[in-house]
């Protein structure tokens, strides 16, 4: 097995961290694993992305052209992203249906809505925990206890706060309720 | 599988760097470029707290220098760099040798030439092994292809820098730099290798007689002398430090040759060219400098067709596969210059277009 995930988003959104959150999740399963960052000369609020690997075996290379899984936290990277993902990929994305055109007949989209995810959630900065916890959950790829060990790693001590609220948006996702037919998620 | 829990995700700059202060790097001096600024970005930090010598330099050649004089003394020191910054820092290493002063000189290369590009490049191939120093010298070039290997070539670098009293050059690529990767730092293991730093290092010479290290020999016939001297520890070292990676080359009819990052590209394709029935294999050299020349041409079997060397340029190290395989089977190219990427896919189709032709 070996499964390759795009994740991208604005600067700040924190899908640099999203994607070495589920490395490191990915090394807790005893997994082998790559992360790399979007490369070139990246600028403050431009878009930033991070690719991820994991697999059994010794993986090639880190970078990644055709993803399995592409999770976008922005719309303008759905639109950058979208004409990659390998055939029968699954593109998880930050918004409502109604607010994107579907290109592609050959892959599954999963919405999450951010309408319903703001009810609960005060701030939108752990809307990357979210939707990697999201996608977690729907593809089964990893167990949500090593997300939270990995978050546990990752976040220094002194940062309990931080930790704490990045839990809570684990948690958060398991309010979120996949609806198998149309890959719609409902919160 | 079960140790992988005890690892830890690492950037390879950074990974670079810890390796850096867990083999006793005293000193560190360097001038930040991409793809590599994280290697002094952490020592900037972790030097300090180790109580080591950090000097954010004016130039890279102000660093390489440093390097000379550190090294002088005995002491374990290093600089990093990227392609257009090593440039600069050549002549210096020609005086080490000539000095034979060690050092470790980090080149994590980008798209060249000139300036070039911040995208990962290999071609830094020819400035490495071959050098713009002037003279008759040649340094150790070690390419790690996993963040793994680059902490342990690093332990590496530092060892032969003074078990050889030289330069010793790792050389990786902007995606080694900047791609994590699950890794051990582990123990730095040449802590008790004795490598009588006393006989030479300028120490300041009480009781005994002074000493110097220059890189001019005025006197006739001199510099003859210090050239086979030169010789004899390159043949050493050939004898003694080659190292090379295989991947099922045993019943091989198409051997890939490839370095650093592509040799993990190379390997995945190949896999999936086995799956296929294809009978591809990969020879890695891990010392680019010495080129692990017979071992390659004796990976080379009777049931070999064609060597396919693949690089992230336009085919440097082609020259020392083509020498090296001196005939013995054909040797085909494909490679990417300024920053282009190959990936697993072009490579494993290069791969099924060279059968097709073998068979047909």
């Amino acid at each position: 097995m070996e499964k390759s995930i795009i994740i991208a988003g604005y600067g700040g959104q924190g899908v640099l961290f999203a994607g070495k959150l589920l490395s490191y999740a990915a090394i807790i399963e005893n997994f082998n694993t790559t992360w790399i960052p979007s490369y070139g000369a990246e600028m403050r609020g431009g878009n930033a992305n991070c690719s991820v690997k994991l697999g059994d075996d010794e993986i090639g290379s880190p970078i990644i052209n055709k993803p399995d899984i592409l999770i976008t936290l922005n719309t303008q990277s759905f639109y950058h992203f979208e004409k990659n993902v390998k055939s029968g990929g699954t593109i998880f994305l930050c918004g409502d249906e109604d607010e994107i055109v579907k290109s592609r007949d050959d892959i599954n989209y999963v919405f999450i809505s951010l309408k319903k995810i703001t009810k609960n959630i005060k701030q939108l900065s752990f809307l990357n925990i979210v939707a990697l916890s999201a996608m977690i959950r729907k593809t089964g790829m990893l167990k949500i206890e090593s997300l939270i060990l990995a978050l546990n790693k990752l976040i220094p001590k002194d940062k309990l706060n931080i930790l704490t609220s990045n839990i809570e948006a684990i948690k958060l996702s398991a309010q979120i309720v996949f609806d198998n037919k149309n890959s719609k998620v409902l919160v | 599988m079960n140790d992988i829990k005890e690892k830890i995700l690492l950037k390879g700059n950074v990974a670079i760097a810890k390796a850096a202060i867990e083999a006793g790097c005293e000193c560190y001096f360097g001038y930040p470029i991409t793809p590599q600024s994280e290697i002094g970005e952490y020592l900037s930090k972790a030097m300090i707290e180790e109580n080591r010598v950090f000097i954010p330099v004016e130039s890279e050649l102000a660093a390489i220098n440093m390097v000379i004089g550190a090294g002088s003394t005995g002491t374990k020191a290093m600089t990093s760099s990227s392609s257009c910054g090593i440039a600069l820092m050549q002549e210096a290493i020609s005086a080490m040798c000539c000095q034979q002063i060690p050092g470790v000189i980090v080149s994590v290369m980008r798209g060249g030439p000139g300036l070039g590009n911040i995208a990962p490049s290999q071609g830094d191939y020819n400035q490495a092994c071959y050098g713009g120093g002037n003279g008759d010298y040649k340094i150790i070039v070690l390419s790690p292809s996993t963040v793994q290997e680059s902490i342990d070539l690093t332990y590496l670098s530092f060892h032969l820098a003074f078990k050889y009293r030289c330069p010793v050059m790792l050389l990786a690529d902007g995606i080694l730099g900047q791609m994590m990767e699950p890794c051990e730092i582990g123990n730095y293991p040449y802590k008790n290798y004795n490598y009588d730093i006393e006989s030479w290092a300028l120490d300041g010479a009480k009781n005994r007689k002074a000493r110097n290290l220059i890189s001019l020999h005025m006197d006739l016939g001199e510099l003859e002398k210090l050239n086979y001297e030169l010789n004899k520890k390159n043949i050493e070292i050939e004898k003694n430090e080659i190292r090379y990676d295989k991947y099922l080359t045993d019943d091989a009819s198409i051997i890939i040759t490839a370095f650093g990052t592509v040799a993990r590209v190379a390997k995945a394709a190949i896999k999936q060219a086995r799956e296929m029935g294809i009978k591809a294999g990969l020879f890695r050299p891990i010392t680019l400098s010495p080129f692990p020349s017979n071992e390659l041409y004796n990976t080379i079997n009777e049931n070999t067709k064609v060597v396919l060397d693949i690089e992230m340029n336009l085919g440097q190290m082609l020259k020392d596969v083509r020498s090296s395989v001196f005939g013995k089977c054909d040797v085909k190219f494909t490679g990417k210059p300024g920053g282009g990427i190959i990936n697993s896919d072009e490579i494993l189709q290069k791969i099924i277009d060279l059968n097709n032709n073998i068979e047909s």
